[in-house]
C-alpha cells in the first residue's frame, strides 16, 4: 500500500508542475485562441536564468534565501520582458493571419530560443542551486521532500491567484470581454492590445516560477529541457480544456497520476506484455479517449471552431 | 487543354524537365552528398505534398503525419531485409507500404473526427508519439521492429540485377547510387503532383476546400463531410507511406529516431511557410526548407571566417538560430506563405481590410 | 548568398570533376601552400584527410566535443612528429562534421566525407548514426574506426571496413554480471532508455546477470529526454532488489541516483560507459556516491601512458577528459599506425593492415578480431568516491582470450624465429634486424598478454 501511496505522491507532483506550466499556455489560449508553442522555451529560460543569478550571487557568499530571492526576481523580469517581445515581435503583427501562420512563427521562436539558450549557456546539463532547504520526510513508508510539498502548494496558490485576477479584477473583466470578442470589447474602450500583452507578460512570469520550481525539484537544466515539458503541459490543457483555468490545473495534475500509475502498474495489469516503455503514450490515449466523449476536454465550454 | 499546347509554355515545360534531368549531374559536380541532400530535399517535397491534402485542402491540422512516414518506412524495412529474411521486390512493397498506411489514416481519422482546430492537433501529434513509441518498444515478447535498434541491410531498390544503390554505366554515362534514387524519387514526385492537381479540380476537391471554408455549411448543402475527411487522411496518409518506402530503401537502415515530432512539425511548416493548399508554393516550401538548413551548414563557418577571422559562435547552433528566425520573418512578413494561391491571398487581403 | 556559394562550390567542384573523371582514381596528394612554410621544396608532402563524425549539437554535444578533441590531440601529435610515409612527408586534417545523432544526418555527413576523399574515418559517436553510415563507407573502401559505437551489430554486418577499439555491449554486460555476482548481489533491477545503446547494453546486462546466477526482479524502461524516473524507481522499490542497472547515458543517470536516494531506495546503482562520467557525479551530486559504473580496457592511471595522456589533454584543451576522448585518439593513432605499416596513405592499401594491428594505444592493447572488434576487451568498474571515480576491479578478458593471445603471440615468435632463420641464409643484414625487431615486438606481446592474464 506504501507503494500505492508513494505512486500518488509522484503523480501529484509531476502533475503540479505541468499544471504550472498549463496554466501559463491556457491563459494566453483563452483570450487569443493561440497555442504559444515557446512557452516551453519560456520555463527553460527562466531555469537557466535562476541558475546564473542565484548561482553567481550564493558563490559571491550571499545567504541562500537572499540569492534565491534575486534569481526570483530576475528570472521573471527576464521572463516578462520575454513574454512582451514575444507577443511583440511573433504575435501581435499576425493577428489577421490564417490560423496556422502564428503557430509556425511560435516553432520558430521556440528554435530560436533554444539556440540562443545554447549559445549562452553551453551545451552540458547544468545544476541548480539549492536554494530551498533539503528536507525529507518519511511517513509510513512513504517518502516525500519539502520541495515536492512547496510545489504542490505553489501551483494550488497559482491556480487560485489567476481565478482571482481573471474573474474578481479590472483586467479580468477586460481579459474576458476579449476573450469573447475583440471587436466588441473594443468598442468598449478595452485596449486589447495592452489585454493581450498583459496576458502573455503573466503567463510568462508563471512560466518564470515554473522553471524555478522544475530546476529546484529535479536540479538539472538544460537547453532542451522546455520542449517536452511544454508538450505535456500543453496535452494537460488540452486534457483539461483549453482556456479554462481549473482544467489546465485539473488537467495537468491528472495526466500527471495517469503517468505515475500507469508506469507503475500497467505491467502488472497486462501480465508483462505492456511496460513502462509506454508510460509516454498513456496520457495520449486517455486524451484521445476523452476527447472522443468530450470533444472539448474535461471542462472546455462548447464554443464554436475559430478556425 | 489548349494552353499545354502553347508553344511557349510547351517551352517552358521543356526547360524545366531538362533543368530537372540535368540537376543530379550539376549537384554531382559539389559532390554526391549534394545529390543525397536533392534526393531528401525532393522526399520532402512528397511528404509536404501528402500533408498539404490533410491541412491545405481539407484545413484538418495534423501534427503527426510523420507516423504514416513511418509506418511506410518499416513496411519495406520488414518485407525487404534479413529481419524476417523476406526479400519482395519494391514495386510489390511500396503499393502495400501505401495501403498499410492508408488503413493507418483511417484509424487515425476515425475517432478524431468530431474534433476542430487545436483539440485535433494535440490528437494527431499523440497518434504520431504513439506510433514511434510503439515502434521503439516492439521488440518484445516478439520481436516486430526490432526496437531501437533499428533494422539494419534493407535492400536497396533493384529492378533484376539492376540496384539503385551502387554506380553503374548507362550509356556511357556513368550513374551513381544516390543519382538513380534522384530519378525515382523525381518519377514519383511528378505523379503525386499530377495526383494532387487533378484532385484539386475535383468534386472531391472543391468538397474539402468547402469543409476548409465552413464545415457546418458544407454539411447543410449535403456534404458528406465525415467520408471527405476521412478519404483526406487516407490519401495524405498513402502518400506518406511510398515515401517511408523510398526513405527506408534509400538509407538501408530504419530505426525510430527518424520519426520524431520535430520531423512532423518540419514537414507542417514546409506546407504553411510555401502557402497552404497551393501545390507550387507548398514545393517550394519543401526545397527551400530542405535544403536552407544544409546551404546554411555549409555557409556559416566559412563566412565567420571570412569576416571576423575566427569563429565567434559555432555554425552548428548559428545554424538552427537563422533557420528559426527565417520561419518568423516569413511568417511575419507573408503571413499567408511565400507563395500562396491567388485566391487565397484575396481572401487575406479582404480579412485585412475589415479588420483593419 | 545561396547563389554565391553555389557559384564557389560549383568552381571547386569542378576542379575536383577535373581530376575525378576516372573510376576510383587515386587520392592525388595535395601539396600544401608553399608560400609561408620554408620547408625544403625536395621533400614532397602528402595530405592524409580523416573524417571525425559525432553529434556537435543536442543533448549529447560535451561528448561529441570531447570525442573531436581527443582526435585532434591525435592529429596534432601526428603532426608534429613528422611522419613520413611512402617517402613523402604526411600531413594529417581532420575534417570535423555533426551528425546531430540523428541517422539521416548521419548518412549526410558521411556522404559527404566520402565525397571529401577522405583516407579515414574515425566515430561516429552512436551506434545509432555509425551503422547506417558503416555501409557508405564499405561501399567506398573508406576504412573506420569507431572509439565508442558500442552496439555489436555494427561489426557483425560484414563490412571489412569496420573496427571499433572499444569493447562492445556484449562483452561489457557479460563482465558486468559476473562483477554484480562478486559482489554478493541476488536480485537486479533493469533499466534502459530505450536507445539503441542503452537498450542493447541492457539486454546482455540481463544474461550476463542470469548466466551467473541473479535474479532480474523488475525490467523497467524510460527514455533519453526522460528527468523524471520516480514512478519506474517506486515500483524497483517494491521488488526490493539489491542492485539497479542502467544502460543509458549520464545526462539520465545522475538524476536516477538522486532520485534513488530521496525514494530512500538503499540498492546499489550500476552503469555502463554512458554514465562513467565527471558529468554523472555533478548531476547526481552527494547521491552519486559508492554507485558503480563501468568504462572499457584499463583505467587511465593505470595504463603506462594514460597519466601523460590525460595531462596532455588537459594542457591542451583546458578540459577534463568526458568518456571516450582516449578512445578515439587511440583510434588515430592505430589508423596511422596501419598506414606506416603499409607504407601507404590509401585507404585500400593500409585497409588490410588494420586487421592486422598490433598497437600498444593509451587505453589498450589494439588488435581486432575477424569482425573488427577490439580482442579480449577488459571492462573496469568503478565506484563513484567524493566526486571522483575510484577504481575496483578489472573484469572480463576471459581465461580463453587471453590464452589464445598467450599462443598467438607464442606462435608469432616462432614465425618470426623462421623469418630470422630464413633471412639468415640469404644473409640480408637488414632483413636479419628486421627480423629481429619481429622477434622482440613479439615477445613483448606474449609477456603484456601473460601480464593480463
Amino acid at each position: 500500500m506504501d507503494i500505492f501511496f508513494q505512486q500518488i505522491i509522484n503523480g501529484l507532483v509531476q502533475g503540479s508542475i505541468y499544471a504550472l506550466v498549463a496554466l501559463g499556455y491556457t491563459m494566453v489560449y483563452g483570450i487569443m485562441g493561440l497555442i504559444n508553442f515557446a512557452h516551453g522555451e519560456v520555463v527553460m529560460i527562466g531555469t537557466l536564468v535562476t541558475i546564473t543569478v542565484a548561482g553567481s550571487l550564493i558563490k559571491a557568499g550571499m545567504p541562500v534565501i537572499l540569492a534565491g530571492m534575486a534569481g526570483l526576481t530576475a528570472s521573471v523580469l527576464v521572463c516578462m520582458a520575454l513574454g512582451w517581445g514575444l507577443e511583440r515581435i511573433a504575435y501581435r503583427p499576425l493577428r489577421n493571419a490564417p490560423r496556422l501562420t502564428p503557430l509556425i512563427t511560435a516553432i520558430g521562436m521556440s528554435i530560436v530560443l533554444q539556440n540562443v539558450a545554447m549559445i549562452i549557456w553551453g551545451r552540458n546539463y547544468l545544476t541548480f542551486p539549492p536554494l530551498l532547504p533539503k528536507v525529507a520526510f518519511e511517513f509510513g513508508g512513504v517518502n516525500f521532500t519539502l520541495v515536492q510539498v512547496i510545489i504542490v502548494v505553489v501551483s494550488a496558490l497559482t491556480m487560485g491567484g489567476l481565478l482571482f485576477l481573471v474573474y474578481r479584477t479590472k483586467l479580468g473583466m477586460a481579459m474576458r470581454a476579449t476573450a469573447q470578442n475583440p471587436a466588441v470589447a473594443s468598442l468598449m474602450g478595452v485596449n486589447i492590445n495592452r489585454v493581450i500583452a498583459a496576458a502573455f507578460i503573466i503567463g510568462s512570469a508563471l512560466g518564470a516560477l515554473a522553471g524555478i520550481m522544475v530546476g529546484s525539484y529535479y536540479e538539472i537544466a538544460h537547453y532542451q529541457m522546455g520542449f517536452m515539458l511544454g508538450l505535456k503541459a500543453f496535452t494537460a490543457a488540452v486534457l483539461g480544456g483549453i482556456g479554462n483555468l481549473a482544467g489546465a490545473m485539473l488537467g495537468g495534475v491528472l495526466l500527471g497520476l495517469i503517468e505515475a500509475l500507469g508506469a507503475g502498474y500497467i505491467g502488472d495489469l497486462t501480465g508483462g506484455f505492456l511496460g513502462s516503455h509506454y508510460q509516454d503514450i498513456f496520457a495520449f490515449i486517455v486524451l484521445i479517449v476523452v476527447l472522443m466523449f468530450k470533444p472539448s476536454g474535461l471542462f472546455g465550454e462548447k464554443t464554436g471552431d475559430r478556425a | 487543354m489548349n494552353k499545354w499546347l502553347n508553344p511557349r509554355s510547351a517551352f517552358g515545360i521543356t526547360l524545366i524537365a531538362v533543368a530537372l534531368l540535368a540537376l543530379p549531374f550539376v549537384a554531382a559536380m559539389g559532390g554526391q552528398a549534394w545529390v543525397r541532400i536533392l534526393n531528401f530535399a525532393i522526399l520532402y517535397v512528397f511528404l509536404a505534398l501528402g500533408l498539404n491534402i490533410v491541412v491545405g485542402f481539407a484545413g484538418l491540422l495534423d501534427l503527426g503525419y510523420i507516423a504514416f512516414y513511418a509506418v511506410g518506412a518499416y513496411t519495406y524495412a520488414l518485407l525487404a531485409s534479413p529481419h524476417f529474411g523476406l526479400h519482395w521486390p519494391f514495386w510489390v512493397i511500396l503499393p502495400i507500404g501505401a495501403v498499410v498506411a492508408c488503413f493507418f489514416g483511417v484509424i487515425l481519422g476515425s475517432p478524431t473526427l468530431k474534433l476542430r482546430g487545436d483539440y485535433l492537433a494535440i490528437v494527431t501529434l499523440g497518434f504520431g508519439e504513439i506510433v514511434r513509441i510503439f515502434m521503439n518498444n516492439l521488440n518484445a515478447p516478439i520481436n516486430i521492429t526490432n526496437g531501437a535498434q533499428g533494422i539494419t541491410l534493407i535492400d536497396p531498390v533493384a529492378i533484376g540485377d539492376f540496384k539503385f544503390s551502387n554506380t553503374s554505366q548507362i550509356l556511357g554515362i556513368s550513374l551513381s547510387g544516390p543519382q538513380k534514387y534522384y530519378y525515382l524519387l523525381l518519377a514519383l514526385v511528378i505523379l503525386v503532383i499530377i495526383i494532387n492537381l487533378r484532385l484539386q479540380n475535383s468534386r472531391v476537391g472543391r468538397a474539402w476546400q468547402a469543409i476548409r471554408e465552413d464545415e457546418i455549411a458544407a454539411k447543410a448543402v449535403g456534404i458528406d463531410t465525415r467520408n471527405l475527411k476521412l478519404l483526406a487522411f487516407a490519401m495524405g496518409a498513402s502518400f506518406g507511406g511510398v515515401a517511408g518506402g523510398v526513405f527506408s530503401a534509400m538509407q538501408g537502415f530504419v530505426s525510430p529516431e527518424s520519426f520524431s515530432l520535430i520531423e512532423s512539425i518540419m514537414i507542417l511548416a514546409m506546407v504553411v511557410l510555401g502557402g497552404m493548399g497551393h501545390i507550387p508554393g507548398v514545393i517550394l516550401g519543401a526545397v527551400l526548407l530542405s535544403i536552407l538548413p544544409e546551404a546554411l551548414r555549409y555557409g556559416v563557418g566559412p563566412i565567420q571566417m571570412a569576416i571576423f577571422g575566427k569563429m565567434l559562435v559555432d555554425p552548428e547552433s548559428l545554424r538552427m538560430l537563422i533557420f528559426g528566425l527565417a520561419l518568423v520573418l516569413v511568417m511575419r512578413f507573408k503571413p499567408a506563405g511565400l507563395w500562396p494561391s491567388p485566391e487565397r491571398k484575396r481572401e487575406l487581403q479582404d480579412a485585412g481590410a475589415r479588420n483593419g | 548568398m545561396q547563389a554565391k556559394l553555389s557559384v564557389v562550390a560549383l568552381a571547386v567542384a569542378s576542379v575536383f570533376a577535373l581530376g575525378a573523371c576516372g573510376p576510383k582514381e587515386e587520392p592525388k596528394p595535395v601539396a600544401a601552400a608553399p608560400a609561408a612554410a620554408p620547408a625544403p621544396a625536395a621533400q614532397p608532402e602528402v595530405l592524409v584527410k580523416l573524417g571525425h563524425v559525432a553529434p556537435m549539437t543536442g543533448p549529447q554535444a560535451h561528448l561529441g566535443k570531447d570525442n573531436e578533441n581527443g582526435a585532434k590531440l591525435a592529429i596534432d601529435e601526428l603532426n608534429a612528429q613528422g611522419l613520413e610515409i611512402g617517402g613523402a612527408k604526411v600531413k594529417f586534417e581532420l575534417l570535423a562534421e555533426d551528425d546531430q545523432a540523428d541517422p539521416k544526418q548521419g548518412t549526410i555527413v558521411a556522404q559527404k566525407l566520402v565525397d571529401a576523399k577522405v583516407n579515414g574515418v574515425i566515430g561516429h559517436l552512436n551506434s545509432g548514426t555509425t551503422i547506417p553510415a558503416s555501409k557508405l563507407y564499405a561501399d567506398a573502401g573508406i576504412p573506420q574506426i569507431s572509439g565508442s559505437a558500442t552496439n555489436p551489430k555494427y561489426t557483425q554486418q560484414g563490412f571489412k571496413t569496420a573496427f571499433r577499439v572499444m569493447a562492445n555491449d556484449v562483452q561489457q554486460g557479460k563482465a558486468l554480471g559476473e562483477f554484480a555476482a562478486k559482489q554478493g548481489m541476488k536480485t537486479v533491477a533493469i533499466i534502459d532508455d530505450r536507445t539503441a545503446y542503452g537498450q542493447g547494453l541492457a539486454d546482455e546486462f540481463k544474461k550476463g546477470a542470469e548466466a551467473n546466477g541473479l535474479t532480474v526482479v523488475a525490467t523497467e524502461y524510460t527514455n533519453d529526454k526522460a528527468t523524471d524516473f520516480k514512478a519506474i524507481l517506486t515500483k524497483i522499490k517494491s521488488t526490493k532488489a539489491d542492485l539497479v542497472f542502467f544502460g543509458g547515458m549520464d545526462a539520465q543517470g545522475g538524476p536516477m541516483a538522486k532520485q534513488m536516494a530521496d525514494l530512500g531506495i538503499k540498492a546499489k546503482f550500476l552503469g555502463g560507459d554512458g554514465v562513467c562520467t565527471p558529468e554523472f557525479m555533478k548531476l547526481g551530486g552527494p547521491a552519486s556516491e559508492g554507485h558503480f559504473c563501468s568504462l572499457p580496457g584499463m583505467p587511465l592511471d593505470k595504463l603506462a601512458n594514460g597519466p601523460a595522456f590525460k595531462e596532455k589533454f588537459v594542457k591542451k584543451f583546458n578540459a577534463d577528459i568526458q568518456l571516450y576522448s582516449p578512445y578515439v585518439y587511440d583510434a588515430v593513432m592505430v589508423m596511422a599506425d596501419a598506414m606506416k605499416r603499409a607504407n601507404s596513405v590509401e585507404s585500400a592499401k593500409f585497409l588490410p593492415e588494420i586487421g592486422k594491428t598490433n598497437y600498444d594505444g593509451v587505453t589498450a592493447r589494439v588488435t581486432f578480431d575477424e569482425f573488427g572488434d577490439l580482442k579480449g576487451g577488459a571492462i573496469s568498474v568503478y565506484q563513484y568516491k567524493a566526486g571522483t571515480l575510484e577504481y575496483v576491479t578489472t573484469v572480463g578478458a576471459p581465461m580463453d582470450v587471453v590464452k589464445a593471445e598467450v599462443k598467438e603471440a607464442v606462435a608469432e615468435v616462432k614465425d618470426a624465429a623462421q623469418a630470422v632463420a630464413g633471412a639468415a641464409t640469404e644473409a640480408g643484414k637488414d632483413a636479419i634486424k628486421a627480423g629481429a625487431d619481429a622477434v622482440k615486438e613479439a615477445a613483448e606481446a606474449t609477456k603484456a598478454a601473460v601480464e593480463k592474464k
